[in-house]
């Protein structure tokens, strides 16, 4: 069993007096440790299905199940808990908090959301700024440091709680594509240590070929699954 | 704990300028209340210390009816025989009582031999009185502050009036209950300064000289005043009083005594409730202010970190947990208004009193404000702001704990 299986998503919601159906039916699994991509044009429905995945959203239709758990049912509390626990998230806009330092913004899930005691949390924290090659801008506030390191501090602080897996929408649309691209193959060595499923949205088609699986979004269906390779090439074209 | 009190602590030094704003607005409510509170509270404990302590005594006691007539010193309506034995046992076995005094009031024709006018007099046992009322010897600005039998201490404004001086012999004509008319020869032996309030332009003589001027064939004494160890347990001493001197009736079953506290006595405890009135709005004054400005404050916050918020609940923090922390901005905020406040408004007070500012009460000259600083005050209006900031950014972190991550992270 995957760790992520949809099974017939629809999701619908209004805007104004009009009903949007963003995802029509979709179904896919999604096995541990995988990195995956997810490509299609604007509206195609790639951040409905990540908000779906990341237990923001519920379905209005079918079940999507994460870890073993349908999270279509979970409430607020519980779902910020499943969340807190199982999920690491990157932004387009890297989302830091402002007023805490690049250390305190990695260390902010284990404090606030995981309650790990403080030396834990200590190691646990320097042990990302190394991997992500950040240790020297550890007392550094969000902006005194470059998008590019914004995002490593974003990766850093998605990880940081151990999560089965790691949701990022559009990680790479703010940066310049020597950024992105280190962005995402940060993104890879994290999988290869951690063994960590990163599930990406993107457009850029460099990007989509860094992953290894891509499922392809349009008009809120599923048309295509597979390698990168392959689908960076036909993007390209 | 303390990372959550610096993470709430560096949000509010996001908006430097409007948290400046915001704290210094609290911090002058605070100041204002606080000084306010010092000030009125000197002058109303200068104003019941003037009738306690000089006049009135904490309580008085007084024959069932007196202090209905109280205006015409009905001679009738005094103790007499077994129930004043009665009432001094009780006085004396409470443990709460400082002193006693008992007195004879009557009124009177004062006659220098040209001039003739009237009088109010209190015939008192000096050393008793002095103790029941210790500021009493204080009022006589001019002679002996000792009262002799065939003494008199005269009031200040009786004495211009009719151009008397110590050491002048004055007649005291009074008539007794049964209409017989008496009058005896006084030295004067002090001029006492008038005092605003009941019983401040009365006369004083020795109560014995009174019994032999009104031809008292057995003893009786018109009022007997009280003073208390401890003022702050009036209430609590004047009810027991009330309960033992209850038991106490004459042959029909009524009542003999009645007790008084001085703010039955006085008018001025309209004016020390009105202090506490307006102290009240002071404080009213003060809950609004911190009320409006920290639920702004913090309306703001939420408003503009939507995203943040999204992002926070996004990664998994708790609801409660997002209330917490919005609620721990309002309480530091709270915290630090009201430690300033009470810091400034502390200075201020010390400032004031070194000062020596002086103001008039009645006819009365010269008074020093001595504003204190009771630690009760700092701690009641430090609990006021501090509960009230939570109070008031109670809404806002609902709502911040309320909102769809999803929504929150659409917010532009």
């Amino acid at each position: 069993m995957g760790l992520i299986k949809a099974e017939n998503v629809h999701k619908r919601y209004r805007v104004g007096e009009t009903v949007i159906h963003a995802l029509k039916g979709v179904s896919l699994t999604i096995g541990g440790g995988a990195f995956v991509s997810i490509v299609g044009p604007s509206g195609s429905g790639k951040t409905t299905l990540l908000n779906l995945i990341g237990c923001l959203d519920r379905p209005s239709e079918g079940r999507m199940t994460v870890a073993g758990t349908d999270v279509g049912g979970l409430g607020r509390r519980q779902g910020a808990d499943f969340r807190g626990k199982n999920i690491g998230f990157i932004f387009q806009d890297f989302n830091l908090i402002p007023v805490l330092t690049v250390y305190e913004n990695i260390e902010y899930p284990l404090l606030m959301v995981q309650d790990v005691p403080a030396p834990e949390r200590s190691e646990r924290v320097s042990a990302l700024l190394r991997e992500v090659g950040m240790e020297e801008q550890s007392n550094k506030r969000p902006d005194q440091i470059s998008g590019g390191q914004k995002q490593r501090v974003a990766v850093a602080r998605a990880l940081v709680t151990s999560p089965a897996l790691v949701l990022a929408d559009e990680p790479t649309a703010n940066l310049d594509h020597d950024t992105a691209y280190q962005v995402i193959e940060l993104m890879k060595r994290m999988r290869d240590t951690f063994g960590t499923t990163f599930i990406f949205s993107t457009h850029d088609p460099k990007i989509v070929g860094e992953a290894e699986v891509v499922h392809t979004l349009e008009d809120g269906r599923l048309t295509g699954t597979r390698n990168a390779k392959e689908a960076g090439h036909e993007q390209a074209g | 704990m303390s990372k959550l009190v610096k993470i709430a602590v560096r949000n509010l030094l996001r908006y430097k300028r409007r948290t400046l704003l915001t704290a210094s607005l609290i911090t002058l409510g605070v100041v204002f209340v606080l000084v306010f509170a010092s000030v009125t509270g000197s002058f109303k404990a200068m104003m019941i210390a003037q009738n306690t302590d000089s006049m009135l005594g904490h309580l008085q006691v007084h024959r069932k009816g007196y202090v209905a007539s109280i205006d015409s010193l009905p001679l009738n309506l005094n103790l007499r025989g077994g129930a004043i034995g009665r009432l001094e046992k009780i006085l004396d076995a409470e443990p709460e009582i400082a002193a006693w005094s008992p007195r004879i009031k009557f009124g009177a024709m004062f006659s220098t031999f040209v001039e003739t006018t009237s009088i109010r007099l209190n015939g008192i046992d000096p050393d008793r009185e002095l103790e029941a009322v210790p500021l009493l010897a204080g009022r006589v600005v001019e002679g002996e502050k000792t009262l002799a039998r065939g003494e008199i201490w005269v009031p200040e404004l009786l004495v211009r009036g009719m151009k008397v001086k110590v050491g002048d012999m004055v007649v005291i004509v009074a008539t007794n209950q049964d209409g017989s008319v008496n009058g005896r020869q006084f030295n004067v032996a002090g001029i006492m300064e008038s005092a605003t309030g009941p019983g401040g332009r009365d006369g004083y003589i020795h109560i014995e000289d009174a019994a032999e001027v009104l031809r008292l064939e057995e003893r009786e004494i018109s009022e007997v005043a009280v003073r208390l160890r401890n003022f702050s347990r009036l209430a609590a001493v004047s009810a027991r009083l009330e309960g033992l001197l209850a038991a106490e009736v004459n042959q029909q079953g009524r009542p003999i005594f009645e007790v008084h506290t001085w703010e039955k006595l006085s008018p001025f405890f309209n004016i020390a409730r009105m202090i506490d009135v307006m102290t009240f709005f002071m404080k009213l004054m003060l809950i609004a202010i911190v009320l409006v400005s920290i639920m702004n404050v913090m309306i703001m916050a939420v408003y503009e970190r939507i995203r943040e918020i999204g992002t926070i609940a996004a990664i998994g923090t708790r609801p409660g947990r997002i209330l917490a922390m919005f609620l721990l901005e309002g309480l530091s905020l709270g915290v630090a208004g009201a430690v300033l406040g009470n810091i400034v408004g502390t200075v201020i007070i010390l400032v004031l009193n070194a000062v020596h500012i002086t103001y008039d009460f009645g006819r009365q000259k010269d008074l020093v404000v001595q504003a204190a600083v009771d630690p009760a005050d700092l701690l009641m209006l430090s609990m006021i702001v501090i509960v009230i900031s939570v109070v008031a950014s109670l809404q806002p972190a609902f709502k911040a704990s309320r909102m769809e991550p999803i929504k929150a992270l659409r917010h532009v």
